[in-house]
């Protein structure tokens, strides 16, 4: 895959900040807006496929796969693990919903601006899926951007 | 006692959290990975067991994911239920001590040959589990959808694990199959909730008004089910997958497709039991068992590759389960005892042929792994090399022919008998499949294990402790049923029996 | 004027279902570039149109008329109009599961078109061949 002009890249490094910003806006907004951790996750790693189609062969560097691998495991494992916390009512329960801790708030009645330090297990939940959601598809797109796709390579 | 309550979420739960923890574990430290492994293979393996044992001493385990109660989970006026409701039942713990068992030994036989720093290899098959489990418990119809999706992905992606290009097109050809069938699947819960506004299995079937459009949802999930469970009209992707991959998975993944065939019944009977056209679908299913039957094992005898002989006779082998099954459901709740009979034997070659077939497939994968060579042709002699080997490969085809005193012989001796009573023709039929599969099991045993000694296969050596002690375990399991199979009729075929023949239990489980 | 009305009548009916016969079609289309297509690719694109239409489906038929969403302190209604007019997100959550799990599997079939590519220089169902012989 070859790269391309220093104008695209140039301007695909400019876009880049308030692109993962408005990523990250989505994943936190996930319980109030439509929205949520896997829309989030996703335009956060097409942030990154912006990059990869800009610089070609040269991002290849500059993620490491590992490290991406190793924080969606973790994601996903912080998943089950936040789920199995609520296991002192049920799997899944929602144990931080009005408890007053992080996100514990309750939600007051009538139309009003939305609180965002509410909803319980639900936004560390979406949290934890745009993790999941940007750094799987990252991978996905590095590992096909690897790929040597040459005929009769393996014959 | 309160984790035993919890033990329905546990079965979910582990599976994933020793998925992904292995995942972690393979980039940071290998001896760390060696023991994370076992231990989470212990514990799936043993909150299934718990799970099952308690289902079948204290009845159905209902179980609400984020809150106690079902009923909390109906708003008042409304009476959906809107939360993910798992159902135990009978049957459910039928299918979680059958996979457990066969996923133990898949486990133990691959630890010789996943030897490297493949960590990714049990990843996928605690995913596998997962799906499973998930398959067997959920009382909700998308939930279904989402098991067996992640069921198929896991799977395609272990058919292709070891680079080879014709595991690739096998693998391919599974994921297309699987994920149209699968996709099928969701049109037609897409179907039900749009008339329903519901998902629950026992909440719709109550209200279930067998409208056009049901009948609709009913074919597509009967078809797209039956095509994943690998019945006749749509078996091609069985050969190919079940002999291209590696050996472990192959016990496996014949385990997967029991799952499905878990998911057909309880469709056709938990959900659309009320159908009064219900017979259709019997007959339809009755058919689809004689077609598989006949047709899996008559193409099975030209074969020479020896795991798509044997993927072949899988195919031949679910046709029993359908028949069995099929006329269950054809002469339904009337407390006739000839379909009761018919059903255990259904389900009592449900968990035989998940047994002997993995056996089988582990012995085949035992002879590949230590000569290299797949073709019949090229084998000859190994009994003098192998004799383990050898003892249990004649164990498991004794069992897959029917005779005495395997498995086998007891659940197809049920099913000769009560499908005489409803139409000799079916019971012939069935007998006639049996020898057939007795002559090609024959001719594998004299061309691989019989006969002179190759030059070629002169320093073949027995495989791996491990792996014995895999096969072994089946064996034992196979030898066992066949001593005492009243003992296991009486205390797990039966009831899941009688779980799936008694549609207004599963119902009344919601509460 | 009667015959008028019901070809009237005949469009809005289209009109009014006009989204269930596109989903329709788009499984058709789908199923028509699995069964007819040669090209690794293009099944694993025939499986997402299936997906697509699918969820078009699913989308449509969580469509009430006057419905709003279920947002707590969103709603705008009485408490009692609040049972009848807000809407299940069920249909949504569904919809977004299948993008999801259609994105891994076409994710899955992709990267073993590569590989078979890879192996084989060519990605024509029939070249490919049976696997084996029977």
């Amino acid at each position: 895959m070859r790269d391309m002009s220093k104008i695209v890249k140039i301007t695909a490094l400019v876009v880049l900040a308030p692109l993962i910003t408005f990523g990250l806006y989505i994943i936190a907004h996930g319980h109030l807006t439509p929205g949520g951790g896997f829309q989030g996750g996703v335009i956060i790693a097409s942030c990154f496929a912006l990059l990869f189609i800009a610089f070609g062969k040269q991002s290849k560097h500059m993620l490491n796969k590992e490290l991406l691998s190793v924080a969606e495991s973790l994601a996903l494992f912080g998943f089950v693990f936040l789920a199995l916390l609520g296991l002192r009512k049920s799997f899944l329960n929602n144990f931080l919903a009005n408890s007053g801790a992080m996100f514990g708030a309750s939600v007051p009645f009538g139309t009003k601006e939305a609180y965002i330090n509410t909803a319980g297990t639900i936004p560390l939940m979406n949290i934890l899926i745009g993790l999941e959601v940007s750094c799987a598809l990252t991978i996905i797109m590095l590992l096909m951007l690897n790929e040597k796709v040459s005929k009769h390579a393996g014959k | 006692m309160s984790l035993l309550q919890h033990s329905v979420a546990l079965l979910i739960a582990f599976p994933l959290a020793f998925a992904f923890l292995t995942a972690i574990t393979e980039k940071l430290s290998a001896k760390v990975k060696n023991i994370v492994v076992p231990v989470g293979m212990l514990s799936v393996v043993c909150t299934a067991f718990l799970t099952s044992v308690d289902v079948f001493a204290n009845g159905t385990k209902v179980y609400t994911m984020g809150a106690e109660l079902p009923s909390i989970t109906m708003p008042a006026k409304l009476a959906i239920p809107i939360r993910i409701v798992f159902i135990v039942d009978a049957f459910s713990a039928f299918m979680l001590l059958l996979s457990s068992i066969v996923a133990t030994a898949a486990f133990l036989y691959s630890a010789s040959f996943i030897r490297e720093a493949q960590a990714k290899y049990y990843s996928l098959l605690f995913l596998m589990l997962a799906g499973m489990f998930g398959l067997a418990c959920t009382a909700d119809l998308f939930n279904l959808f989402v098991f067996l999706e992640v069921l198929s992905i896991s799977s395609a992606a272990l058919i292709a694990f070891f680079v080879d290009f014709k595991a690739s097109e096998a693998s391919y050809k599974y994921l297309i199959v699987s994920s149209l069938a699968s996709l099928m699947v969701l049109l037609a819960v897409g179907i039900l909730y749009a008339q329903y506004d519901m998902l629950n299995i026992a909440a719709l079937a109550k209200v279930l008004r067998f409208s056009f459009v049901d009948i609709i949802a009913l074919a597509l999930l009967v078809s797209a089910l039956a095509m994943k469970a690998g019945s006749v009209p749509m078996h091609f992707w069985v050969p190919d997958a079940y002999s291209r991959a590696p050996a472990a998975i192959t016990a496996t993944l014949v385990v997967a497709s029991q799952s499905c065939l878990y998911a057909l019944f309880r469709v056709s009977f938990s959900l659309f039991g009320a159908f009064p056209l219900i017979h259709i679908i019997a007959y339809a299913i009755i058919l689809l068992g004689i077609l598989s039957m006949f047709i899996g094992v008559t193409m099975a005898l030209p074969q020479k590759d020896i795991k798509r002989l044997m993927a072949y006779h899988a195919i031949s082998q679910t046709g029993y389960m359908l028949l069995g099954v099929g006329i269950g459901l054809l002469v339904g709740n009337t407390a006739n005892i000839y379909a009761l009979k018919a059903m255990e034997g259904g389900i009592f070659h449900i968990i035989n042929h998940a047994l002997y077939k993995g056996l089988l497939f582990l012995t085949a994968g035992a002879i590949i792994y230590s000569t290299g060579k797949r073709n019949l042709d090229e084998l000859s002699g190994l009994a003098r090399r192998m004799p383990a080997t050898t003892i249990f490969f004649i164990t498991g085809a004794a069992a897959i022919a029917g005779l005495p005193p395997t498995n086998g012989f007891a659940s197809k001796l049920l099913i000769y008998e009560s499908s005489y009573i409803f139409n000799p023709l079916f019971s012939i039929i069935a007998m006639i499949v049996s020898i057939l599969t007795l002559v090609s099991f024959v001719k594998v045993f004299c061309s691989a294990f019989l006969g002179p000694e190759l030059k070629a296969l002169s320093n073949v050596k027995e495989v791996p402790k491990p792996m014995l002690f895999a096969m072994g375990m089946l064996s034992f399991f196979i030898i066992i049923f066949g001593l005492f199979p009243d003992i296991v009729l009486n205390t797990i075929v039966e009831p899941a029996a009688m779980a799936l023949l008694n549609q207004k239990a599963y119902i009344g489980a919601l509460g | 004027m009667l015959e008028n009305k019901k070809a009237l009548l005949f469009a809005l009916l289209i009109l009014q279902n006009a989204n269930f016969l596109v989903a329709i079609c788009l499984v058709l289309f789908g199923l028509y570039a699995l069964l007819f297509k040669k090209n690794l690719i293009k099944m694993a694109i025939g499986i997402a149109i299936i997906a697509s239409g699918i969820n078009l489906f699913l989308i449509s038929a969580g469509y009430r008329k006057g419905g709003v969403a279920p947002i707590f302190t969103e709603a705008t209604i009485k408490a009692s109009e609040a049972e009848t007019r807000m809407v299940l997100p069920t249909p949504q959550a569904l919809t977004l599961t299948n993008i999801v799990i259609s994105l891994a599997v076409t994710a899955l079939m992709l990267s073993l078109a590569i590989r078979i590519y890879q192996q084989t220089g060519t990605l024509d169902a029939t070249k490919l061949g049976r696997l084996d012989e029977l």
